[in-house]
């Protein structure tokens, strides 16, 4: 198990220093790609690029252009902004990462909750009226674009039918601290929440039925009915749980991407500032130190994500588990 | 205690009705060993299936009777059904390796079919599954207990289903071809251990296979089936020295001898099986029979005799 984990970070620290190389090569050193004219707007002469460059330590060779960086953010924590140079870039980031969680992990409570519910349901009664209307809903749930439905959410709850009993305790946009007070924190979330796991919830949803449908079928669910078991039970004890390996698959790669950021759509339609409303913001005017390293935060949360994965299959398929 | 009168099984499909078991009538008799042997497709598994009442295809349609210790099985609510199944009725299939739930331990898996039907503890239900492991022949039985499926070769795992089947003293045990998948000498121990576990438990055994072998070292009686009927049933002799079917005859033409010098090839049954879809009129057999003649063309019927043949030939029946 120990080694496991030492495995793991050594496995984490890999793939993040890989990244954080690559993103750093594209912005820097393809070609064409010349932060320093960036920086000087367009048309500068040549002079003032010259002095761009020395400023920003464009001029360095570009590996040590990169660890200046990687010290920058890991150890002095003092990198900056390109476009606002009084900016400290590691706090920003850190201060996006609580947000995000929190987003994910309650949308994600949410839709692992619903499309168990739902997927189950549905195979359980399949090629009925409950089955059928439910996958269409759950096609619904798939087809609506998250930034319209979260437009559509804010138009319902913020203005429309705001001052109507149902959606009163709707906050305004922006985002609650926890530790200030966490009814404040769930209810501006709520609505974010159901927007974000809508999506999955239509596709886990679907999903889960499908593999249920296909392992209703398998031998071993035909041995648990010779053994008398009762349809619920096998459905639950037998098909469910093995079916949820899958889930899990699937589940960690979603996690990881949205942790990573994006849930950008969201963050921007409420008006969260997560790590995904950060990044968008960076690229939109190549803010390249912030860029570097919400990258670099991402890919830690995705292999983090990834790890928790790995963790979910050893308990729950005994297949992986090494004797 | 098992007795099956005029079963007809047929799945509606979207070319036409296809009848995979036409008219069969079978018993079986309190702890004897019945063989049913047949090519594949032949309908053994399926007609064994509807005494289990685990036909679910909703587009099967099951017609006759089967009773077992004189009640109707046919039209019996699921509720009831398993009540049975498990606990009266017990069935093992072919594939050890995907006949268990990969993600419990066996132990677990043997301990759930006894709580399904007896009101003991879980520690209690726990100590028969180690039992019933030792029975099994599995060497180490408190410690094979918490094994998963995966951890066990074929042999071990078929065994483990032979011991959760047998977990409630079931008085028939269906066999679905429980060594086919298995190297033959795990198949000569399994045999055994079929054979041995059958009187201890007093349970009646249906044994379905496709070779001739394998009947002939475990059945008391023997039924040959061929295109959802039977061709032919008696005792295992008589049908071994005696056999009346063309069709059991080549069955048995085609064991390799067990001693002296093997032939090149054994002989095949030319032609194909019988189209479940378009039944051939007349006897099912026909297409392929050597001996074929006019009276062929009705559909000839097993005899009242113990042994006896569904055949027009003289002395069949
Ligand atoms: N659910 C089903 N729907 C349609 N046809 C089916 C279904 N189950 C079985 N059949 C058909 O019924 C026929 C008899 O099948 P069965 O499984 O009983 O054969 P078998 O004698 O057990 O053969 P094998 O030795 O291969 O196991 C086959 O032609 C099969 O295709
Ligand atoms: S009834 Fe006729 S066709 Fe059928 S097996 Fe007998 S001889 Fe052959
Ligand atoms: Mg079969």
């Amino acid at each position: 198990m120990f080694l496991a984990i030492i495995q793991r970070l050594w496995q984490m620290l890999f793939v993040m220093f890989g990244i954080s190389v690559l993103v750093f090569l594209i912005f820097f050193a393809t070609p064409g790609a010349d932060p320093a004219s960036r920086i000087a707007g367009r048309g500068a002469s040549a002079e003032i690029l010259e002095a761009v460059r020395k400023s920003f330590g464009l001029d360095q060779p570009i590996y040590v252009q990169y660890f200046t960086m990687m010290k920058k953010i890991f150890i002095t924590g003092d990198l900056t902004s390109f476009v606002n140079r009084g900016w400290k870039v590691v706090p920003a980031v850190l201060d996006t990462i609580p947000v995000t969680i929190s987003l994910v992990m309650g949308a994600a409570i949410l839709w692992v909750v619903f499309s168990m519910i739902i997927g189950t349901v549905a195979a359980a009664t399949k090629d009925s009226w409950l089955d059928r209307s439910l996958m269409i809903l759950g096609l619904i749930g798939i087809s609506m674009p998250v930034f319209w439905l979260g437009e559509v959410m804010n138009l319902v709850t913020q203005s429309r039918f705001h001052d109507t009993w149902m959606f009163s305790w709707v906050p305004p946009l922006g985002y609650k601290n926890f530790t200030d007070g966490p009814k404040a924190w769930f209810l501006t979330l709520v609505i974010p929440w159901f927007t974000l796991a809508i999506l999955y919830i239509g596709l886990y949803g679907r999903v889960l039925r499908a593999n249920l449908i296909e392992a209703m079928q398998e031998d071993f669910v035909r041995t648990a009915r010779a053994k008398g078991l009762s349809e619920t039970r096998i459905l639950l004890r037998h098909a469910l749980r093995t079916s949820l390996i899958s889930f899990v698959t699937l589940f960690g790669l979603d996690f990881g991407a949205l942790v990573g950021g994006s849930a950008l759509l969201t963050e921007v339609v409420f008006n969260l500032h997560g790590i995904g409303k950060l990044t968008y913001d960076a690229l939109l005017n190549l803010d390249l130190p912030i860029i570097m390293t919400t990258v670099i935060f991402a890919s830690f949360f995705v292999v983090m994500a990834n790890a928790l994965v790995d963790v979910l299959y050893i308990v729950l398929d005994p297949r992986v588990r090494k004797a | 205690m098992l007795e099956v009168r005029d079963l007809r099984v047929s799945f509606s499909s979207e070319q036409g009705l296809m009848r995979a078991i036409d008219g069969v009538s079978f018993t079986v008799g309190e702890g004897e060993i019945l063989g049913l042997v047949g090519e594949s497709g032949s309908g053994k598994t399926v007609s064994l299936l509807a005494v289990m009442g685990l036909i679910n295809d909703p587009n099967a349609v099951i017609e006759g009777s089967i009773k077992f210790k004189g009640r109707e099985l046919v039209g019996m609510p699921n509720a009831e059904m398993r009540k049975l199944r498990g606990r009266e009725i017990a069935m093992i299939f072919q594939d050890p390796m995907t006949a268990l739930t990969p993600v419990y331990t066996i132990g677990w898996q043997i301990a759930e079919q006894i709580l399904q039907h007896q009101n003991i503890s879980k520690s209690a239900a726990r100590q028969k599954a180690i039992d019933l492991l030792a029975e099994v022949n599995i060497p180490n039985p408190a410690d094979a207990i918490d094994r998963y499926p995966h951890q066990l070769s074929g042999g071990m795992r078929q065994r483990a289903v032979i011991a959760m089947a047998l977990s409630c003293n079931p008085s028939l045990l269906v066999a679905d071809e429980p060594t086919t998948a298995l190297d033959v000498t795990v198949q000569a121990q399994i045999l055994d251990l079929v054979r041995k576990l059958q009187r201890n438990h007093k349970s009646a055994v249906v044994f379905i296979t496709h070779d001739m072998g394998v009947i002939a070292e475990i059945a008391d009686r023997v039924m040959v089936m061929y295109g959802g009927r039977i061709v032919e049933r008696g005792l295992r002799n008589e049908l071994f020295l005696n056999p009346k079917h063309p069709y059991t005859k080549a069955l048995l033409d085609s064991i390799p001898p067990l001693e002296g010098e093997k032939p090149k090839r054994l002989r095949a049954i030319s032609g194909s099986p019988p189209s479940l879809l378009n039944r051939p009129t007349g006897c099912c057999f026909g297409p392929r029979c050597v001996f074929r003649f006019d009276a062929c063309s009705a559909q000839p019927e097993l005899g009242k005799l113990e042994h006896s043949a569904a055949c027009f030939l003289e002395g069949a029946r």
